[in-house]
């Protein structure tokens, strides 16, 4: 269950979805240069506390994809569907593949971060789209 | 440092039937348990308990004492929840307070209740095992985690849906001959590759089922075992448990297990063994691809070489060493609580000449337990040795 059912926000996580919609994505690094995503008071890397937030590249590159038929109830209307893990060098995000045809989702390509939306529960959903 | 033996062992059938609750499933399971260990309910010195899905199954909180209950045990008890690895870690706390000589008896196991959600409800509740804010909210499900980590480790290492197949009617076939198995029926390759896909390249037949069963397991003290007379020839003599980070896009890597090569590390050398002694396994294989990062986290195949291990023979009935001669999470089935405790069960009846199975590792006197939590987030490992 989304907490956005009951009007209360996820302090860090919203706030970041917010960003991305502004068109400014960001990701959190310590003084020892280790990335993260909010929300996050610790650097689980090596316990730094001084987190500072960082613009996220523009692009990314995605490592690994499946293409999902058996989804949670959350996305049953959505299915089927591509998720992928693509890497933006300091951090490394989970998102739904958009934009492209399913068949044509491969390692190495090149996506932006955006915001889309479930067609099932109408909340928002982190997806890559081709760059 | 006393030995920590397995006095006794019981499964329920694992299956579907969701009628029934899980306090009825590990009440049989200790029936079972308590009348193979020769173990008095009055001796039990503490009940620990793995389960995971409780609160979303069946309303249902505050297990232990329920359980405790159930088993016809007076003593303390205590639920652990480490998602698929819940009675793992139930089984290393019972060893650990065991060979600290706080406790000599000890009941341990788990169960779970899931077909009753249906498979929209038990994909749901099985997905809060990963993180809900970076993966469960972008559509990602468990399948579909195991999903990218499969096709991470054909970008890095190769092979294909064909070698997991092999995984996948090896673990069938073993199962043919295990009466508690919630699939008693062989499977082909084809059979594999052309099933419904859940998340691609992991079909149908990739997958364990969903299921309700449950598992206890009675340990004792060496002292306990000896003083009472007990026929208790197998030992736990080493376990281990590791961790990684929660989303599996934070990890180092992500064709590989860590947590699990922490943890096998961390028993092998309790054991004083390598993995070259390691006569049979039971690993988490609750996917294929499963199957393959546990084999090679414990380095009982190379990194990269895990995947041709069943298609070559290596890890079958009549191979060098025998995976998941159960039928593993895939074809026993896979009632996420009870995972962890029905393998040392398993494990135990192989090595004692008990199991069906028993036939294929007659000379064995070493085993391995592997249990995995979540995208092996967590995970534990146990050495389980024939003593007497």
């Amino acid at each position: 269950m989304s907490d956005s059912e009951t009007g209360v926000q996820d302090a860090g996580f919203d706030d970041w979805i917010d960003a991305v919609e502004d068109d400014d994505a960001y990701y959190l690094e310590c003084p020892n240069e280790h990335g993260s995503l909010p929300p996050r008071r610790v650097c689980p890397d090596c316990g730094s506390t001084d987190l500072e937030a960082v613009s996220l590249p523009e692009t990314g590159e995605i490592e690994t994809f499946t293409v999902t038929h058996v989804p949670t109830p959350a996305f049953e209307d959505d299915a089927p569907y591509a998720t992928a893990i693509a890497n933006f060098g300091p951090v490394r995000i989970t998102g739904q593949v958009v934009g492209v045809d399913l068949e044509a989702i491969e390692p190495g390509l090149t996506v932006e971060i955006e915001i889309s939306v479930s067609e099932t529960t109408g909340e928002r959903v982190l997806a890559f789209s081709p760059a | 440092m006393s030995d920590v033996r397995v006095a006794g062992v019981g499964l329920t059938p694992f299956g579907n039937t969701p009628e029934r609750t899980s306090r009825d499933l590990f009440g049989e399971a200790s029936i079972e348990a308590f009348a193979d260990s020769g173990v008095e309910r009055d001796d039990v010195d503490a009940l620990l308990y793995g389960n995971f899905m409780g609160e979303l199954s069946e309303h249902q909180g505050h297990h232990g004492p329920l359980m405790a209950e159930a088993a016809g045990v007076r003593a303390p008890a205590t639920r652990y929840e480490s998602a698929c690895a819940s009675s793992g870690v139930a089984i290393r706390d019972a060893v650990k307070r065991i060979r600290n000589g706080e406790e000599d008896v000890i009941l341990v196991g788990g169960a779970e209740r899931m077909t009753n959600l249906g498979t929209a409800g038990a994909t749901e509740a099985l997905a809060i095992a990963a993180d809900d804010l970076w993966e469960v909210r972008a559509g990602m499900t468990f399948p579909g985690a195991y999903a990218l980590m499969a096709q991470a480790y054909f970008a890095e290492y190769g092979g294909e849906h064909e070698d997991l197949a092999h995984i996948a009617v090896k673990n069938h076939e073993n199962a043919l001959t295990n009466e508690k198995a919630q699939y008693q029926s062989a499977i082909e390759v084809e059979d594999v590759l052309e099933a419904p896909q859940v998340s691609s390249p992991l079909g149908l037949y990739d997958s364990c089922p969903i299921s309700d069963g449950a598992a206890a397991v009675v340990l004792t003290s060496e002292d306990y075992a000896e003083e009472n007379d007990l026929d208790a020839p197998v030992a736990i003599t080493g376990t281990g448990q590791g961790g990684d980070r929660m989303a599996l896009h934070d990890r180092e890597f992500l064709a590989r297990s860590p947590a699990a090569r922490e943890a096998g590390e961390e028993a092998y050398a309790e054991a004083g063994i390598d993995a070259g002694d390691v006569d049979v396994a039971e690993v988490h294989d609750c996917f294929t691809i499963a199957e393959v990062l546990a084999i090679e986290a414990l380095d009982l195949e190379g990194v990269g070489e895990g995947i041709s291990a069943a298609r070559d023979g290596r890890t079958t009935a009549d191979g060098e060493t025998p995976i998941n001669l159960s039928g593993g999470l895939k074809a026993k089935g896979h009632p996420v609580g009870a995972t962890g405790a029905s393998q040392i069960a398993e494990i135990s009846k192989l090595l004692a000449g008990m199991h069906p199975n028993s036939e294929y590792v007659e000379d064995a006197d070493t085993g391995v337990a592997h249990n995995a939590g979540g995208t092996v987030a967590s995970a534990t490992v146990h050495v389980l040795e024939v003593v007497e």
